[in-house]
């Protein structure tokens, strides 16, 4: 059906969804797993939220810089793990050995979808205006410091500071 | 769909606002969308919305920010300053194009 309308139908983009915020903590360093929270985080700037991430364990290798370029994707204890286009198992015997192979696959399967590498995607986000936070329980164990650490990284922080910092946010654990 | 009037011509568009017809679009038109949330258009602007027109022309789809950088060099820190809060949604808005499909 077809209405006509006079009055222009104006979309509503800055409406009070835009007071969001979201928090996302990245605790993973596998390859597979530093993506959903930077698509989300990403997503979310997009619209206008308000978009921290906080860095923390295995999620310090994708602000490290030495390490942020070599993320790798391992199938062991991944009983989804498919041949692409085939419902066929992996077997899960052989997947320690195929780590190099399967990052490498992986990898190629994010670039054709135009999506781009984790410290690329950094540089987005921060970009966006999203800002990074790195867990300081964390950097002390790994003995890390600042300089260790991405530039657009604004700092060190408790995890008391992060939760001061992203009061009434929506928080994602990944 | 409904029918809305827009610089004293009929256009198609979707339940939010948005075109829906490629061909309805024009450079004038474009002025009254950007007035009406709040964006005057700069060269700056134009030179978005024109990638996003010739994109959407050869490629089918609305490009995403991150293409908007990539391809037309525009990087998406200047996409946030011309178009605050949701670039993604104004700049496609503005075109005259569906909002992107894109995740990234």
């Amino acid at each position: 059906m077809t209405t006509t309308d006079t009055t222009p139908i104006v979309p509503s983009f800055d409406d009070d969804d835009t007071d969001r915020k979201l928090a996302i903590i990245c605790s993973k360093g596998n390859l597979d797993m530093a993506y959903p929270g930077l698509i989300l985080g990403n997503a979310a700037l997009g619209e206008g939220v308000e978009t921290h991430l906080f860095f923390t364990f295995w999620g310090f290798d994708m602000i490290i810089k030495s390490r942020m370029n070599h993320l790798q994707f391992s199938p062991a204890g991944n009983a989804a793990m498919h041949l692409p286009g085939s419902d066929l198992h992996m077997p899960q015997a052989l997947a320690p050995a195929m780590t190099g192979m399967a990052t490498k696959m992986l990898k190629k399967q994010i670039a054709d979808l135009g999506v781009p590498e984790v410290p690329d995607f950094l540089d987005l986000i921060a970009a966006a205006g999203g800002h990074l936070w790195a867990c300081r329980l964390s950097a002390d164990m790994f003995k890390v410091t600042q300089a260790d650490l991405r530039d657009d990284v604004e700092g060190i922080i408790s995890a008391a500071d992060f939760i001061e910092k992203t009061a009434g946010a929506q928080l994602l654990f990944i | 769909m409904p029918v809305t009037t827009l610089n004293g011509k009929a256009v198609n568009v979707n339940e939010e606002g948005f075109l829906t017809e490629y061909d309805e679009w024009d450079e004038d038109l474009a002025k009254v969308l950007a007035e009406q949330i709040g964006i005057e258009l700069t060269d700056a602007h134009w030179k978005v919305i024109r990638f996003l027109r010739e994109d959407f022309k050869t490629q089918g789809e609305t490009p995403t920010t991150r293409r908007v950088q990539t391809v037309a060099g525009i990087p998406v820190k200047e996409q946030f300053v011309l178009f605050p809060k949701k670039p993604g949604k104004k700049m496609s808005y503005i075109a005259g194009l569906p909002k992107p499909h894109g995740c990234v």
